[in-house]
């Protein structure tokens, strides 16, 4: 069972993969790689316009709009460039003509979780980014609907983040001493 | 006895095409143009509103009226809820509600090894389990970067393709009794224990299986497996055939079915839509042809796809699929190899239970394995399956240690129902039972 | 030979017609008559909420038949269901829907908890789902299994029925103040072999 040693994947000048190119950077944004997946890391800023480029490139279909929270793991393999923050949101994309996809990953600070909204892009990340917003609680600009989706509506926190204790029960036995 | 593959039988269903892979479609036709769905106001098909402000909500034309369907009613698609902003009989717009079957299952997800992974996800898309753990297995194998051995790659092949077949059996017998014919319960049924009672004698349980695990499959295929397996194919044809006479052919069907829903493959791929929705177009996107995993690309089937993109496109492409998955079927048990059904490594296996009483070292690795479960080392990593309703994806991220960091799974009835409010605009109340059975949910993984 | 309860030996009937009775009245307490039409044809209510519900379906299906017993309509509307069959996991946001149906039944009525889920929360002891559903709704019986076979279910369904004949629900209602609470075993996967071989004893 070979292990990747999360460090060799920071070093820009080592290359990974024949698919990427030696400067490290497609549609001029830093990249990674994860067990041969290419990963793009847009700054938030460069969000919208690397989504464009790519849905004018050929990757008409979003698969996946989700997140990830990294408090429990702040150190992580990332471009140089690019600083860790709390929340990543990842988006999946799928180029039928080039039978391929990418990954996205974008930085989301605590202090500031809001992100664009790709609806424009891909009306069907409507329901996805909802999800994300009630499960993590990252706020998308410009979605057409930023209401809750899975919890009820009054559901006070979010569930999927790190700090959201799973809220379990503890087994109660019958005829144990105390229980009731 | 060797196998005779068996042909789409297509001449009930003349309309529907067929494509061997994904044919480059650059011309955009006048009717394929995704522009509803992209609208963000009161032109939408989407009632946009939360659920307590569609209480208040009163529309400002009389005859117009939110009516609120389920989340409990008869159309058995599990627990999804429907406003309904209605003129009349006429559907203007619509919002599905869901998450009143959501599990915390990613969250479950979190405090569960690896192995124990399995059974989490299996019970989300609970029509069709084994996919949903091939889809986890497959990602916790590529983050191990191990290979399976190649009798558990045919014998995963084997079991998903039966699950496929039980799972468009299920959506006959669902489908057949939303449009009114009850007795599509009892036929769909009858075929669907047979293959139950398959999968009950190789896997143990009939459903939520528990049996794809990372590194392979949980047990060896029991003896006398291929005579049952080709019993139960040579006993579908003749019953699809029932099938196709009570359902294809019907002039009740066609009026119920035809015309019903239609979307556009632009739509399609604007919303994210995959699986029989997306095939019914006319766009020919198959995970097992154009990105095959396991081994598909050494065994020879075609991918169906439909010409009007409504409901009965989508019920004809269901049916043919198992017929399709038959013809899978036959080649597997021809392929299938002998040895290993699951990988030797020791630090992700778990020792047969023999060993444990002979060898310390044996028992030492069981306790570690089943207590705290192994490592996975750092990364991240995404995997998609064709499950019977589109593309089942699962993301995994792993810190490097027994429990993985965070599981997601990209459920296709998640996505494809977002496609069910422009389907439903200026259609009849009564036609959205009907468009809501065809495109196939499973609240389970809607939810998770 | 047909020996039938009430009518005695009915063996002349073929032949001789309604003069071949023993006796044409049937006489019995009101209390028996009225627990003999409670256990037949006891409609369910659909509450399928996920996996068990396919079973659910499954046991109404030709293979293991419920019309049998009667139970193969599954009333939509509460108000025509005597069972309430909540067959699967209940979420936070679908329990204040499951007791406005269970209200909306009408009495006398009963509810099975099928499956582990619905019974104490299952394998999901999370924020999401509700720990067993007789927080919400008093429980009659509870057939365990993830998920209960259709002959688990059918057990259920028949213990439930025996009980209410003999009566012996109404005195466990009024012990727990509540549902009954009768807990039937797993006739299928690794119990039913136990059972088969005689190492598990029957049910209470």
């Amino acid at each position: 069972m070979t292990e990747i040693d999360p460090q060799e994947d920071n070093n820009a000048e080592t290359e990974t993969n024949s698919a990427i190119p030696s400067d490290q950077t497609m549609y001029e944004v830093p990249i990674s790689n994860s067990r041969g997946q290419t990963i793009l890391h847009p700054d938030r800023d460069q969000y919208l316009d690397t989504i464009k480029k790519l849905s004018e490139d050929g990757f008409k279909v979003c698969i996946d709009v989700t997140a990830v929270d990294y408090l429990e793991n702040p150190e992580r393999d990332l471009p140089n460039s690019i600083s860790p923050e709390r929340f990543e949101v990842v988006i999946n994309l799928l180029s039928h003509q080039k039978k391929e996809r990418l990954r996205l990953r974008i930085q989301v600070p605590e202090s500031d979780p809001v992100i664009s909204s790709i609806f424009d892009f891909y009306p069907g990340s409507e329901a996805l980014e909802r999800e994300v917003y009630d499960l993590f609680g990252i706020e998308f600009e410009g979605h057409p609907d930023p209401t809750r989706i899975l919890m009820p509506e009054n559901w006070n926190g979010h569930p999927l983040r790190k700090d959201y204790d799973a809220g379990a029960i503890p087994v109660q036995f019958k005829n144990a001493p105390g229980a009731g | 006895m060797t196998p005779v593959p068996y042909r789409s039988n297509l001449r009930m269903l003349p309309e529907l095409g067929e494509v061997t892979s994904m044919t480059q479609n650059e011309t955009t036709l006048e009717s394929e143009i995704a522009d509803r769905v992209f609208r963000r106001g009161e032109d939408s098909a989407i009632l946009r509103m939360s659920e307590s402000e569609i209480q208040a909500y009163k529309p400002q034309d009389d005859r117009r009226m939110v009516v609120n369907m389920g989340p409990q009613h008869p159309s058995t698609h599990g627990v999804l809820r429907l406003s309904l902003e209605m003129e009349g009989e006429t559907v203007i717009r619509s919002k599905p509600i869901i998450g009143y079957l959501h599990t915390g299952m990613e969250k479950t997800g979190e405090q569960l090894s690896y192995l124990q992974g399995a059974t989490n996800v299996t019970r989300m898309d609970y029509s069709s389990p084994l996919f949903s753990e091939l889809a986890f297995s497959l990602a916790t194998e590529k983050l191990l970067e191990i290979e399976v051995p190649e009798r558990a790659k045919w014998i995963r092949m084997l079991m998903c393709e039966l699950n496929r077949i039980s799972s468009h059996l299920l959506f006959q017998a669902t489908n057949g009794m939303d449009i009114g014919a009850v007795g599509a319960m009892i036929y769909g049924w009858r075929e669907r224990e047979e293959v139950l009672r398959l999968l009950e004698k190789i896997t143990g349980l009939r459903m939520n299986h528990n049996f794809i695990r990372p590194g392979g499959v949980a047990a060896d295929l029991p003896d006398g497996w291929r005579d049952d397996t080709l019993q139960i194919l040579s006993n579908l044809p003749e019953r699809l055939e029932d099938f196709d006479g009570l359902f294809t052919g019907q002039p009740i069907w066609h009026e119920r079915l035809q015309g019903v829903g239609v979307i556009n493959s632009e739509e399609c791929l604007a919303l994210g839509v995959t699986g029989p929705l997306l095939r019914s177009t006319g766009y020919a996107w198959d995970l097992r042809k154009d990105m095959p995993y396991l081994h598909y690309d050494q065994v020879d089937f075609d991918v169906l796809v439909g010409t009007y993109g409504d409901c009965f496109d989508r019920f004809a492409i269901r049916l043919n699929e198992i017929r399709e998955s038959i013809r899978i079927v036959y080649q597997i048990l021809e392929k299938m190899p002998s040895g290993d059904y699951r990988t030797q490594d020791k630090k992700i296996t778990p020792p047969p239970r023999t060993r444990i009483d002979e060898s310390m070292e044996a028992l030492i690795h069981h306790f570690k394995i089943f207590t705290e479960g192994f490592k996975v080392p750092a990364g991240e990593v995404y995997v998609a399956v064709e499950s019977p309703r589109g593309e089942l994806g699962c993301y995994i991220v792993s810190d490097g240690g027994p429990k993985p960091y965070r599981m997601h799974i990209r459920g296709p009835s998640f996505t494809n129902l977002q496609v069910l409010p422009h389907m439903l605009q200026n259609a009849l109340v009564a036609d959205a039972v009907a468009v809501i059975s065809t495109v196939d949910p499973i609240m389970g993984e809607v939810d998770r | 030979m047909p020996n039938v309860p009430f009518l005695g030996d009915t063996s002349r009937v073929a032949d001789e017609g309604l003069e071949g009775l023993d006796h044409n009245f049937l006489t019995g307490k009101i209390e028996d008559l009225v627990k003999w039409s409670r256990t037949r044809s006891m409609w369910p209510a659909t509450f399928g909420l996920a996996c068990c519900a396919l079973e659910m379906m499954a046991t109404g299906a030709a293979h293991y038949d419920l019309a049998r017993w009667g139970m193969e309509v599954f009333r939509a509307s509460p108000r025509q269901a005597d069972l309430m069959i909540v067959a699967g996991r209940v979420s936070q946001k679908m329990a204040p829907i499951l007791r406005q149906v269970y209200d909306q039944m009408m009495e006398p009525k009963w509810v099975i908890s099928m499956g582990v889920c619905a019974s104490s929360g299952g394998m999901f002891n999370n924020y999401a789902l509700v720990q067993g559903v007789d927080q919400i709704v008093p429980v009659d019986v509870y057939a365990p299994g993830c998920p209960p076979g259709p002959e688990t279910l059918m057990h259920a369904i028949l213990q439930l029925h025996e009980k209410i004949e003999s009566g012996e629900i109404t005195r466990r209602r009024d012990q727990r103040d509540g549902g009954a609470g009768i807990i039937v075993e797993q006739r299928d996967g690794q119990t039913a072999t136990q059972m088969i071989i005689g190492q598990r004893g029957q049910d209470q």
